[in-house]
């Protein structure tokens, strides 16, 4: 690596070169923030920067290692998706309706990285309310990709999926409700890992369908993400749906040896839809895998053609029962009004873009009187069908291997105008928040256009440890994740 | 399955939002074509399926009953748009006589 570009570096290395006195916090943070400086005009990843605080939070990082303080993520640059709350720092979910809200505590998973002695930077851009697949649904600007600024990073964590391919924090949080940190973690070139439901705290983390939603991390490498996961997995008293199991070193996983591990491939993931790039990169990786002597076969998840119209009946439905709480009155932007009901309607009216209102709606009409059994219902049946597909396959293979998302990054504006055709960006990802599984996307090769393709890695509940055991053989087999943008 | 806009303008009344009358017409298609899409969903037969709502083991989560600090009056209204004598003010919601 160029020794004048530590924001080049992995949270490994840079955590290496700390403890070895050959780097400060302080000078690292100054390059992250020289980095933003330089490219962030361009690439608009970040809603919100703190400069002056991160390099505070150096400063006192650096002081800590001098008193015999340690850790992986001691002086770390990370930046956080805005709809993690952040103690004194704005919080607007991409939203016009939380335009300047301040909360007044950090999410369970931002107080671990502060306690880590990790260094905030800022908040990344996010689709509102984690409502989209390419940051256009942000209500502040849309963010681009650092491989070819004419297209998006993937959405809806595509400010954190941008700002670590552009070297603009060395890993970032990010939140996965349907592939929200796989989908953009494949169009930007990173590795991105959503964690089992019930594995990481929710507490902080705006809600958008609770039984989905999960914080997942957006890194450079796999060794950075299981670093990433084991500083910010485990039970929280104040999530009641976070589990109390043990949270083991995940780096210890990281074997290289896949040997004897049962690889399973749906064939249901090759469909027409899929890039022949795409398919062949993937095809590939699996061959690599193979080699590398992993048992492959194929597998069959019988149901995957009706995830998404059961992910986008249940998410909207719970979406429109949290987002209930946006209403005027005890934060947020209020329209004024002369009586409450218009209140309501009007702040909510104007305070939400089109895409939030759109969900709103369709969840609304799906949990409605006379519609309740035939679409809410009906998918939380259809849910436990693909549910049973992941736990059959589970029972024959260790993992799971195809592509993230159907295509590299597309344009910005080529989707906007057809929800449906963006709502199909999700169509591999979003069967594991029903599930309730774990995975991680991972770089996988570049298209003819030299756009990043991604591969997923899918474990069972819990199997974070094989799963980035895998991805981590794979990765030091091949050379992908050594490429960065031209920018 | 096509929406009729009485159904939009029904939901838009149930969620509280107040929408322009462009906004009825473009959720009407794009709802409509949505739900069509979705159709799909009813060749499955599910009669015998239990739903499911959580992917986790149901279990009731409690803590001993003990009083510890939560955040001030102050600062959770810090957020508020309006405020009046520490509570939340709203416009009226019944009409003066």
């Amino acid at each position: 690596m160029n020794p004048d570009r530590p924001e080049q570096l992995t949270i490994h290395e840079a955590s290496q070169r700390l403890a070895d006195g050959e780097l400060t916090a302080e000078a690292l943070t100054e390059a992250v923030l020289n980095r933003i400086a330089a490219v962030d005009g361009e690439v608009k990843a970040y809603l919100t920067l703190r400069p002056e605080r991160a390099l505070e939070a150096a400063q006192a990082a650096d002081q800590a290692r001098a008193e015999g303080s340690a850790g992986d993520l001691l002086g770390i640059p990370l930046a956080v998706k805005d709809v993690l709350c952040t103690k004194e720092m704005v919080t607007t979910a991409g939203s016009r309706i939380l335009e300047g809200f301040v909360p007044p505590y950090d999410a369970t998973v931002v107080t671990r990285l502060k306690e880590a002695g990790a260094v905030i930077p800022g908040k990344t851009n996010t689709d509102e309310f984690a409502m989209g697949s390419s940051t256009e649904n942000s209500a502040y600007f849309t963010t681009r990709n650092p491989w070819d600024l004419s297209r998006v990073p993937g959405g809806s964590s595509g400010g954190s999926a941008a700002a670590v391919a552009a070297g603009e924090c060395l890993a970032a949080l990010g939140s996965d409700t349907g592939g929200s940190v796989r989908q953009p973690a494949s169009l930007c070139g990173v590795v991105g890992l959503k964690p089992t439901y019930g594995r990481v705290s929710r507490y902080g983390l705006i809600a958008f369908a609770s039984s989905l939603d999960q914080v997942g991390v957006l890194a450079k490498d796999v060794r950075d993400a299981a670093i990433m996961l084991g500083a910010v997995a485990g039970h929280d008293p104040r999530d009641g749906t976070s589990m109390d199991l043990p949270v083991p070193d995940y780096t210890t996983a990281l074997t290289g040896d896949v040997r004897n591990v049962r690889v399973g491939v749906p064939e249901e993931y090759f469909t027409d839809g899929l890039q022949p790039a795409v398919e062949r990169a993937v095809r590939a990786a699996v061959e690599t895998l193979a080699d590398l002597g992993a048992e492959v076969q194929m597998v069959s998840l019988p149901h995957t053609d009706y995830a998404l119209p059961v992910y986008y009946l249940i998410a909207p439905a719970e979406a429109s029962a949290n987002l209930a709480r946006y209403d005027g009155v005890r934060y947020g932007v209020r329209s004024e009004s002369e009586s409450l009901e218009d209140m309501y309607r009007r702040t909510r009216g104007e305070g939400f873009g089109s895409e939030v209102k759109r969900r709103i709606m369709l969840g609304t009409y799906a949990l409605s009187a006379g519609y309740y059994d035939a679409y809410y219902l009906k998918a939380q049946k259809v849910r436990t069908l693909i549910k049973a597909d992941f736990d059959a396959a589970f029972d024959e293979v260790d993992v799971l291997v195809g592509p993230t998302s159907p295509t590299t990054a597309f344009r910005i504006g080529e989707r906007t105008e057809d929800p449906l055709q963006m709502y199909l960006s999700d169509v591999f990802t979003l069967s594991m928040n029903l599930a309730g599984t774990c995975g991680l996307s991972l770089p996988c090769g570049f298209d003819e256009q030299g756009l990043p393709i991604g591969m997923q890695v899918m474990g069972p509940a819990f199997g974070e440890g094989v799963a980035l055991r895998v991805a981590h053989a794979y990765e030091q087999a091949t050379e992908w994740h050594t490429r960065n943008p031209a920018l | 399955m096509e929406l009729s806009r009485e159904t939009v303008e029904h939901v838009a009344d149930l969620a509280k939002l107040s929408l322009a009358d462009e906004e009825i017409a473009t959720y009407q298609a794009q709802l409509s074509a949505i739900l069509e899409h979705f159709e799909r969903l009813q060749d499955l037969e599910t009669e015998q399926i239990p739903p499911t709502a959580t992917v986790l083991p149901l279990r009731s989560v409690t803590r001993a009953d003990e009083v510890e600090s939560c955040i001030e009056r102050e600062e959770a209204l810090k957020n508020a748009p309006d405020t009046e004598d520490g509570c939340f003010k709203v416009p009226p919601v019944l009409e003066q006589a």
